[in-house]
């Protein structure tokens, strides 16, 4: 590479570098697929997808290695919006969003259709909310606006203490994604493999901080986009003729209804809010909708995503990369439901009804890998009942290659591409961790006079701390990737929606207000999330506790509220800042004993 | 410094207009996120291309509002940044 990552040089030809990177990825696929027809063996592709990706994000992150301190937290705040929205793509979808989801929708049908409103239209949010006023305030990390807004060392603190749950909850959830592919590709026991994607982690994010995060997660974009778009194109293709199978599962899906009425299946793939029995369910209608509101809100909350709109060159950019943003990852959350559609009809029309002996040979395969497929002749009749199949969710996405008759070569392509997604998303939630710890707490608490280098040491030790026990967690394999991440969500949106957005929006709220308001929302959905899953408490109105937050959120808001009436006004000096962060033209009027940079 | 730019009329004026934007696009974004969906079942009626539409809605159609009201958001904030000449330079 001739430019200096972060550079001038570098920033203008964006364009021509991932230009040449996406066709240098696109040739080394083609290449591998003339080796497999040449006999080359499954086992070598699946390694060579593998450690030539990693290998090439870490080489990005060796070239973007530095030793300045905005370079490190914020990315020199020169990456324009179009590449921040990559970047954010990337940061957002994770191995629940790549890996999962389509399983999801294949068992779930319209009522796991949550996750993809859930986890799009927060952006909404971001967009006219935060993003535009946090990037104007411009400082590192987002409990530095918490700090400066609500004046004071409590309110940093408890943004961190929120930051670190909510994000830690969900790298955990992360590092357990990249296990399963390690171990599956590579061969590795899941513990061991745990710890081989740590490095792949690692070497992204610890010598360059945000600015090496940054430009590995567009790369890492470019992967994952392509990785799964390719199979259900192709299958789009071989079945409708047309390769857009965003417009082509709608006659899938007819085709499914009239296979569910023929295979006697009582819930309906496209029904909305059925129970088990296929029936109107009003706890599923009000779950759906607690999900969605606590998943969006959420999205506006997560401190790794809010802080890749601190690294635009300006406010105006901070905007329009958030709709570049939604529109990446509306890229693959719209074709995630075609994924599912496809899988489902070739399941339905293909594999049931079918003698077991003459299955096509991707159930024979994946039938092989403990857990995932299961086949169970239980009247002995030697055809396949739909009673007798089970399929688990997180493999839909990385056995849809295989479903369509595609080449091995896909498979490896598709295993890159969920790699992609689960290392950009931990990278991102490790370094918002890092920085929350060595920014807000060692830097702003306990040495303000820490020396440049001595800041970025902090800052990367506590990096590598931070990911051997989020991997040392994830190793005791605690609970269903899905699941951990909606905690997160849930985490974050009663802890840090509140204060963010009333910070902002209300110059009235006070600190008091805002530091009070925060622990009872944060509280309550932490009571509500612990007890419901150790204590057996019985759920409040029958709702789920992925969904704590809806308890969480008005309690945050309610308590803020009153707390802040019930105090003294914030001075002069600190409404002229909430007026100068919601300016984009000139400085920032930081109140008086604020330290900033 | 800062408060030079604007006079405190012209700082509420620039804040209400603001306001009134991020309202109307939350009040779509609330009507595409919640309000569509509530009548899912009865939408589902419809087929178009054999899309059920109140399937279609929750799987494509609220996310394309979405794309569309974030462009929109930042252009239509934009315009009133330059009235008040307050966009950066």
């Amino acid at each position: 590479m001739a430019y200096r990552i972060g550079t001038g040089g570098f920033v203008a030809n964006l364009g021509k570098i991932y230009a040449g990177y996406t066709g240098g990825f696109i040739g080394f696929t083609i290449l591998l697929a003339i080796a497999e027809q040449m006999g080359v063996p499954n086992k070598i592709i699946g390694y060579a997808f593998v450690f030539l990706t990693i290998f090439v994000y870490a080489y990005i992150g060796f070239l973007s290695r530095t030793m300045e301190i905005s370079e490190y937290y914020v990315a020199g705040r020169v990456v324009p919006a179009f590449y921040n929205g990559m970047a954010t793509g990337a940061d957002w979808m994770s191995a629940a969003s790549f890996i999962s989801m389509a399983g999801g929708l294949y068992l779930g049908g319209y009522n796991a259709i949550g996750y993809v409103l859930g986890w799009t239209g927060g952006y909404v949010l971001v967009g006219i909310l935060l993003a535009p006023y946090l990037r104007k305030f411009g400082q590192f990390t987002v409990p530095d606006f918490l700090g400066v807004r609500y004046a004071g060392n409590t309110a940093r603190i408890c943004g961190v203490i929120v930051l670190f749950c909510a994000s830690f909850t969900y790298i955990v959830a992360q590092t357990f994604g990249i296990g399963i592919i390690t171990s599956r590709f590579l061969g590795i026991p899941f513990e061991l493999a745990i710890f081989a994607g740590l490095v792949g982690i690692l070497v992204c994010s610890m010598l360059g901080g945000m600015r090496a995060v940054t430009w590995t997660q567009v790369a890492q974009y470019i992967i994952l986009i392509i990785a799964y778009l390719t199979p259900v194109v192709w299958l789009s293709t071989k079945r409708y003729g047309i390769p857009i199978p965003e417009l082509t599962y709608g006659q899938a899906l007819q085709q499914i209804t009239e296979l569910e009425a023929k295979l006697g299946i009582v819930r309906h793939h496209v029904a909305p809010f059925t129970d088990a029995k296929g029936a109107f369910s009003w706890t599923e209608f009000h779950n759906f909708w607690a999900l969605v509101l606590c998943l969006m809100v959420g999205t506006a909350s997560l401190p790794h995503i809010l802080m890749r709109y601190f690294t635009t060159p300006s406010v105006r950019e901070a905007r329009s990369s958030v709709g570049w943003s939604i529109f990446f990852i509306f890229l693959l959350y719209f074709t995630a439901p075609a994924y599912a559609a496809f899988a489902k009809l070739e399941v339905y029309s293909n594999v049931i009804g079918q003698p077991i002996a003459s299955l096509p040979a991707w159930v024979q395969n994946w039938s092989q890998v403990a857990g995932m497929l299961t086949i169970k002749d239980a009247n002995g009749d030697g055809i396949l009942q739909l009673a007798e199949f089970t399929i688990n969710q997180d493999i839909i996405v990385l056995s849809m290659p295989e479903i369509a008759g595609l080449p091995y070569v896909i498979s490896g392509l598709v295993a890159a591409g969920g790699l992609a997604a689960a290392l950009s998303t931990a990278d991102g939630l490790l370094l918002a961790i890092a920085n929350a710890l060595s920014h807000d707490i060692y830097y702003k608490l306990i040495d303000p006079k820490a020396s440049t280098a001595r800041r970025l040491v902090v800052a990367r030790t506590l990096l590598v701390a931070v990911a051997l026990i989020a991997a040392a967690v994830a190793g005791t394999r605690p609970s269903g990737i899905i699941q951990m991440v909606a905690w997160a969500f849930s985490l974050a949106a009663a802890g840090l929606f509140a204060p963010l957005v009333l910070g902002i929006w209300w110059k009235r709220t006070t600190s008091v207000g805002a530091i009070v308001g925060m622990m009872a929302g944060f509280g309550v959905c932490l009571f509500y999330l612990i007890a419901t899953r150790y204590f057996d408490m019985p759920l409040w109105f029958g709702i789920r506790n992925i969904s704590s937050a809806l308890f969480g959120l008005p309690v945050a808001f309610g308590v803020t509220w009153i707390v802040s009436l019930m105090t003294t006004p914030p001075s002069k000096e600190m409404q002229d800042f909430v007026d100068s962060i919601r300016t984009p033209k000139g400085a920032v009027a930081f109140t008086a004993g604020q330290a900033h940079e | 410094m800062f408060m030079a730019q604007l006079t405190k009329e012209q700082q509420d004026a620039y804040w209400q207009k603001t306001s009134r934007l991020m309202w109307t696009i939350m009040i779509l974004w609330f009507f595409f996120s919640f309000v569509v969906h509530f009548f899912a079942v009865q939408l589902n009626n419809i087929v178009i291309f054999g899309f059920p539409l109140g399937f279609y809605m929750a799987a494509q159609g609220s996310l394309i509002s979405y794309v569309v009201l974030c462009f929109w958001n930042a252009s239509a904030q934009n315009r009133i940044d330059e009235e008040f000449g307050v966009a950066e330079d």
